[in-house]
């Protein structure tokens, strides 16, 4: 909402000493929004004057055509001035600077010798006056005496106060709105231009106004005709009624238009106009018809629907009810007879139709937030007054339909607004900060009854009175204190595993990245996903940002992938990244297009632990994942040496710190997953539980995403992983001297080095303590078909040293397991 | 040594007498001090003790000499060695010594040469920024609460008082999932996570609930679809304005310095009545800008005063949809942009460098902001 302030200085009297930006921060204070404080024509000092031409010389001696002017100024002789602009007349009335004024720009006029004459001034232009962009000649204006004040006329000078209204109050998307927030704010009266009828002729005792009627009064629950006759439709609009629609944001168009759009702007009532030649019979509101369509005045023809609320004659919709007119009914400029329609409809489907026809007009935006009940014959008849003072014609009445109104009053408890804020605020202040709003208010013992007045259909409970009553307080007043929380359990578990896997992958030289979870078809098939892969069944959304990635990512994977590809585009070779968050499947029975007839539980009370579990049953599996990929070097190269690649091996290590941070121990066997190497991939496994992948990526997978071939990356689930956490026991450990055993074992090359190790480790019982691979050979000193696997085993008894003899059996025991389970041979 | 022989010399040998040791003594005493490398003095120690050394040599002559002569030189000849044998201890210390700050001297290498070989990761910064804000509530007492993130369409919307045909869903462009009627979004706002705690906690509540949002925004400078938010809820007896305006400021000291605090400025949410913006004093400037041309400041816009988030108390409906009775309860709750509150607080100027992962980014946060 643009509010000119001297718009608003007319309706209250603020204190001259209160600048613009004065009134903004008050009204900021109330809890408006003030997202500008424009200035017109800032930068212009000194008189502008009304002049009228009284005579022009046309002087053709030069290139162009250059006119010499003498203007009438009110005091004194007429100045002569020279104006290159052709779009006037003698006796046109004109904007003059005379010398001594700047124009906004710094432009200073004064008396100057040119074109043969000395030339007293500039007739200006709306540009030149820093009012807009139009050069294509000077200004004319519609009325105006010679010396009145130019600045003035055009509305120079006054500040406009631009402000965010929230949509519970739609009654200040009006001067009548703003104005008496102000004057709350100031203490100041105001004269409700909403609560004054306006004189009006006697109706015309000849011909009947046109008649009016409503089909569905539960949505339009008043509408009001007024009708005029004879109006003079080339009548202009007064210029200080333009130049308010133009500070306020509106075009100018007609003056039926404009007097409809400033009635509006100035109480808050939308108005329609109807040329009542184009209209046959009785005007009505009724639900429209499913097979109807109707042009709207924005050119378009729209389908209606039966949930659409119209204005209609016998021969079919007129115009969508307070959103948008029709253009078969339009006034025009011959339009002599017109009909106005004030109403009241209901917001919840003004709001509807609005979204249905996307469609936000000036209209439907303040239907919507809810107009006065009461406002529209008293608007209608300002509107009426108007036009027939600068139009014209014969008023001919109002007709009207209006269902019962039953005013709710809300009982609030006297003391609430003092429980609320937490502080002292006695009865008495409550009781005159809600008359000052404008509601009625009796106290009654321990309530209030409030009766919110018309214009406030945002106040219907008793918190929106203690809003009303702590924002005149000043929310400011309230002290700070702090609530006594009863002791918490701190994170839990899972929040703790992600904030250890954070610090993890970071330790490990990770980067973390947060990906947006929309993916595209393409990226699954860039996963090499089969068709019935569960990763393809993921929720859809029905208005994605891009049809091109409608799905929720069922892989954090393709994010991590394309943002790995950023910086290799952007210059970076060597890439480590990694993301946590959730990935999204279907669960069975779910489709794609979800449900079609979803609970929607009533929320007058607590959903029934049934009801709460029919939503939860309408999502999806949202658990959380955590993905990394490894491109180039995992060292890089450098005067200390060569580097080294990021190979399959790296994915797996970091798995397992990340597994072993999470206070759990995973094992890898050989696994298969599309988007990886088939020969270089490992299942990460817990207690017989898949938890993950890691390994080198396939190389169709890199090359799809554009990233270094080879790069190696693992994906976990950490919702999995958590379930396997476990608080660490301590260790019992010996101090016992250590013997240490080497073995190489000779295996088909097919044998997994980890199933051997575990062979060993269970032959060797307590005495084993520690298993490790040290050495893989593959090569003439062993069989074709065969490696040999070498281990370091670390002996150690229980508080005691080991006897030569158990060194021995031991050995012999762990050689004679893997020979029986592996086929194995000592090398 | 020779054998013990059961003959002797009548003869007492010239290299046994004490004139005779002394000599070899300060000749073997010069020769070490005159050694300047171990090589050199393990010349000398061959020279001087060792087996064809005079004084080794003169040992031998012990065994001939009559009984009564035996003990003074051998004697002698024992002191003569220990003396010799301490000189070439200490010298031997010294040179080792020596040598070893040689070689030290020899291994220098310049040290300006690393550039960073392994570098430390980094977690990004609105994660660290979400826990540093949780961590301020959870010293108080507080729990973190999470919902998901594709979330029923009454939990984002109807139960907090947002009905289907409310104004207020037109300020938010939300994403349906499936279809416009599955009831089911991406949630646009963390707002439905306070509604599951309280229709899943025990009263009273105190919970913080850091979370991913969305709305249909495309990206640019300053908007992203996807975005994070941080929410505080209080539920209980007799809780008022002054304790949400307490908490807020609380939260203000903890993240920008003690002593900064909030103000509220009136507004509309439809699930707190009364509601509120919250604005935060400028934590650079302290407001010292307002009105100073000469020391503008850019973090406020040397207003003083910061947009930060959203707050109010629960609005009664709202509690009554989660089963918690208005009469009894009451609560405040808030709300904050963490990608807003990065760019403020760290001078981030552009939405696309926290949303692009770029690694340089990221980087500069590293573990914790």
């Amino acid at each position: 909402m643009r509010v000119p302030v001297s718009w608003l200085r007319e309706l209250i009297d603020i204190p001259e000493s209160e600048s613009a930006r004065d009134i903004g921060e008050r009204l900021v204070r109330c809890g408006f929004e003030v997202e500008g404080v424009e200035e017109s024509g800032a930068g212009l000092s000194g008189p502008l004057l009304v002049g009228r031409v009284i005579s022009i010389e046309e002087l053709t001696d030069f290139k162009k055509p250059i006119r010499w002017c003498q203007v009438d100024v009110g005091d004194g002789a007429p100045l002569g001035v020279i104006c290159g602009a052709r779009n006037f007349a003698a006796g046109d009335l004109v904007v003059v600077a005379p010398p001594g004024t700047t124009l906004p720009g710094g432009f200073h006029i004064t008396a100057r010798e040119t074109y043969g004459h000395t030339s007293n001034g500039m007739i200006c232009s709306e540009r030149e006056l820093g009012l807009g962009d139009n050069h294509d000649g000077i200004i004319v204006l519609a009325e105006g005496s010679p010396g009145d004040d130019g600045a003035k006329v055009m509305g120079i000078g006054d500040a406009v106060l631009d402000i965010a209204v929230t949509p519970d109050r739609g009654y200040a998307l009006s001067m009548r709105g703003i104005a008496r927030e102000a004057s709350i704010a100031y203490g100041v009266d105001l004269v409700d231009p909403g609560l004054t009828l306006a004189d009006l002729p006697a109706p015309d005792a000849q011909r009947q106004p046109h008649e009016s009627g409503s089909d569905a009064l539960d949505a339009c629950a008043l509408l009001t005709l007024r009708t005029i006759r004879g109006f003079d439709p080339s009548a202009p609009t007064p210029g200080w009624m333009k130049s308010r629609l133009t500070a306020a944001g509106m075009r100018p168009v007609s003056l039926a238009v404009d007097v409809t759009n400033y009635v509006m702007l100035e109480v808050g009532q939308p108005l329609h106009a109807f040329d009542e030649t184009k209209v046959a019979g009785p005007v009505r509101a009724g639900w429209a018809r499913p097979t109807e369509t109707l042009e709207t005045l924005d050119h378009v023809v729209r389908a209606l629907h039966e949930e659409d609320l119209v204005i209609r004659d016998d021969r079919g919709p007129l115009g969508l009810a307070g959103t948008m007119g029709g253009r078969h009914s339009e006034i025009d400029d011959s339009t002599t007879d017109i009909v106005l329609e004030a109403a009241w409809f209901d917001p919840r489907v003004v709001g509807r139709m609005a979204r249905r026809h996307k469609l936000s007009s000036e209209a439907s935006r303040r239907f919507e937030r809810g107009v006065d009940r009461t406002l529209a014959p008293y608007a209608s008849a300002r509107a009426a007054s108007l036009l027939l003072e600068f139009g014209g014609g014969v008023y001919s009445g109002m007709t009207a339909v209006e269902a019962a109104w039953d005013r709710p009053v809300i009982e609030m408890a006297a003391d609430l607004a003092q429980r609320t804020a937490g502080c002292e605020i006695p009865v008495s202040e409550s009781i005159e900060a809600l008359t000052r709003a404008g509601c009625e208010v009796v106290s009654d013992g321990d309530l209030l009854r409030v009766l919110p007045p018309s214009w406030r259909p945002d106040l219907s409970d008793p918190a929106d009175c203690v809003e009303e009553v702590l924002r005149l307080h000043g929310f400011e007043r309230i002290p700070a204190r702090l609530p006594m929380a009863p002791p918490g359990y701190g994170r839990t578990p899972i929040q703790r595993l992600r904030r250890v896997v954070g610090m993890t992958m970071a330790a490990m030289g990770s980067v973390e990245v947060l990906n947006y979870p929309f993916v595209s078809l393409g990226d699954h098939d860039a996963l090499r996903l089969p068709l019935g892969d569960l990763r393809r069944r993921t929720p859809r959304l029905a208005n994605p940002l891009s049809e091109e990635a409608p799905f929720m990512r069922s892989s954090l994977l393709p994010g991590v992938l394309a943002a790995a590809r950023r910086n290799r585009g952007r210059g970076l070779e060597d890439i480590a990244i990694w993301e946590l968050g959730r990935v999204f499947f279907l669960k069975d029975g779910q489709s794609a297009e979800g449900s079609d007839d979803p609970i929607r539980p009533s929320v007058e009370h607590r959903p029934s632990d049934e009801d709460f579990a029919a939503l939860e049953a309408l999502l999806p599996d949202q658990p959380q994942h955590l993905a990394a990929v490894w491109c180039g070097h995992i060292e890089p190269s450098g005067w200390w040496g060569p580097g080294r690649q990021a190979e399959w091996s790296d994915a797996v290590d970091a798995a397992f710190r990340v597994i072993g941070a999470a206070g759990a121990e995973a094992t890898v066997v050989p696994g298969v997953d599309p988007a990886f190497h088939p020969g270089r991939t490992g299942q990460l496994v817990i207690a017989e539980t898949v938890i993950g992948h890691a390994g080198e990526l396939h190389p169709a997978t890199c090359a799809h995403f554009g990233i270094a071939p080879r790069s190696v990356a693992f994906e976990i689930d950490l919702d999995a992983l958590a379930t396997f956490a476990s608080a660490p026991v301590a260790p019992v450990f010996s101090t016992a001297p250590v013997a240490k055993e080497d073995l190489a074992l000779v295996v088909l090359a097919n044998v997994a080095a980890a199933d051997v190790a575990a062979t060993l480790q269970a032959a060797g019982g307590d005495l084993v303590e520690d298993v490790r691979l040290f050495d893989v050979y593959e090569g003439p000193q062993v069989p074709a078909g065969y490696r040999s696997l070498a281990f370091a085993l670390r002996l150690r008894a229980h508080g005691r040293t080991l006897t030569p003899e158990e060194i021995v059996g031991v050995r012999a025991a762990v050689i004679a397991a893997a020979e029986a389970a592996h086929g194995a041979t000592l090398r | 040594m020779s054998a013990p022989n059961k003959s002797f010399d009548p003869k007492s040998p010239a290299s046994l007498n004490a004139e005779a040791v002394t000599g070899m003594v300060d000749s073997a005493l010069v020769a070490i001090a005159s050694a300047t490398t171990l090589e050199e003095l393990k010349e000398v120690r061959l020279a001087h003790v060792g087996d064809r050394s005079p004084l080794s040599l003169a040992n031998r002559e012990i065994g001939s000499l009559p009984p009564a002569a035996k003990a003074e030189a051998g004697q002698r000849v024992g002191t003569a060695r220990g003396t010799i044998k301490q000189a070439l201890d200490d010298r031997t210390a010294a040179l080792e010594g020596e040598r070893d700050s040689r070689v030290l001297l020899e291994e220098t290498v310049d040290v300006t040469m690393l550039s960073r070989r392994r570098r430390l990761g980094s977690r990004h910064p609105l994660t660290t920024l979400m826990e540093r804000m949780s961590d301020v509530f959870i010293a108080m007492g507080y729990e973190i609460a999470e919902g998901p993130e594709i979330e029923a369409e009454w939990l984002n919307f109807d139960s907090l008082n947002i009905a289907p045909d409310h104004p207020a869903r037109t300020m938010q462009d939300t994403f349906y999932v499936g279809s416009p009627e599955s009831g089911v979004v991406l949630r646009t706002q963390t707002s439905p996570i306070q509604m599951r705690a309280m229709l899943t906690r025990e009263l009273p509540i105190y919970v913080v609930a850091p979370g991913r949002v969305f709305r249909t925004d495309e990206l640019d400078a300053t908007h992203t679809p996807v975005f994070h938010q941080i929410e505080g809820l209080a539920v209980d007896k007799g809780i008022t304005m002054g304790h949400l305006k307490g908490t807020l400021d609380h939260l203000a000291s903890a993240m920008f310095g003690v002593g900064i605090v909030t103000r509220l400025r009136p507004s509309y949410f439809p699930f707190t009545e009364p509601s509120a913006e919250v604005d935060l004093q400028c934590f650079v400037c302290r407001g010292e800008s307002i009105g100073d041309p000469e020391r503008p400041c850019r973090t406020c816009g040397s207003e003083g005063w910061i947009e930060w988030g959203g707050c109010g108390m629960v609005n009664p409906r709202v509690l009554r949809a989660a089963g918690v009775d208005p009469d009894v309860y009451s609560g405040f709750a808030f709300g904050m942009g963490v990608e807003r509150t990065l760019m403020f607080r760290h001078g981030v100027t552009d939405m696309h460098d926290m949303v692009e992962g770029d690694v340089r980014f990221t980087e500069a946060f590293g573990l914790e902001v």
